[in-house]
């Protein structure tokens, strides 16, 4: 599935690099907000569900190769955060929804994919 | 493998290094830079995505150690013909119980780290999980040296 279709699925609000929405496959998912968890059990093409905000997410993203990150809960990300994204190509979300909300709905999503 | 026993020459050395990253410690803005870096100077080189993958792992971690805890500190990668070695030497407290340090969710990170999502205690072990060849040895009061080898076969 694209990240565009899933993120139009989920009313999802895109903050940075929108134009790569389109042409990204999410092939998983993860959630935590723990960045060595994340760095040590989330895969490349993984959406990134998490309340974390700071620049630091961009890195752990860009390095996994992850298909972009969702911010829950309503929370914005940082200005270094989206300048950093958009520098390094991430797609950022953001969503008033919390993280088991969200989780359940992609998890629904690629299921059903 | 016998020949790794020996010191490298320095020709040898010049050789396989790929690069040198220099960390300053508390640095959180710039972190994840140097990790950054070892993956673009691994990729084209025809070495598997896999091993790549992990060597950024190891990387970011050995980062966020020094960053967090050590006053300065450099990360120096090495390609050699069968593994790619990545070596963290800082300046810094050291860690006074090794096998300690190792044990997972055991950790000294104040708030502020811990704000960020680090200092979960899992940054060794990551490293260590991480590494076909895991070195890890300290003097208190000066500093931390590490030595993670990744093998190109594994």
């Amino acid at each position: 599935m694209n990240l565009e279709t899933l993120a139009e699925a989920l009313g999802l609000k895109c903050k940075c690099c929108w134009e790569k929405l389109k042409t990204t496959e999410v092939k998983g998912g993860y959630a935590g907000d723990l960045l060595s968890d994340v760095m040590a059990n989330s895969n490349a093409g993984d959406i990134w569900v998490t309340r974390q905000v700071h620049q630091n997410i961009v890195a752990v993203a860009s390095l996994k190769g992850h298909a972009g990150i969702v911010i829950v809960q309503g929370a914005s990300p940082d200005k270094d955060t989206l300048d950093r994204a958009g520098r390094e190509g991430i797609p950022i979300m953001v969503t008033d929804m919390s993280k088991f909300e969200v989780v359940g709905k992609i998890y629904q999503l690629l299921s059903e994919a | 493998m016998e020949s790794r026993k020996k010191p490298l020459s320095d020709e040898d050395f010049i050789k396989s290094l790929e690069g040198v990253y220099h960390i300053q410690g508390r640095d959180f803005v710039d972190a994840g830079i140097v990790s950054s870096e070892v993956k673009k100077s691994l990729q084209g080189k025809g070495i598997p995505e896999s091993i790549i993958r992990r060597v950024a792992v190891i990387t970011f971690e050995a980062e966020i150690n020094i960053i967090s805890y050590a006053q300065q500190g450099t990360i120096q990668l090495f390609i050699e013909p069968d593994a790619v070695i990545i070596e963290a030497n800082d300046i810094g407290p050291g860690i006074a119980d090794i096998d300690l340090a190792l044990q997972e969710g055991y950790s000294t990170a104040d708030d502020s780290i811990r704000e960020l999502g680090f200092g979960a205690g899992m940054g060794l072990n990551n490293i260590k999980k991480f590494s076909d060849v895991f070195e890890l040895t300290s003097d208190v009061g000066q500093g931390t040296h590490l030595k993670s080898i990744v093998k190109l076969s594994g």
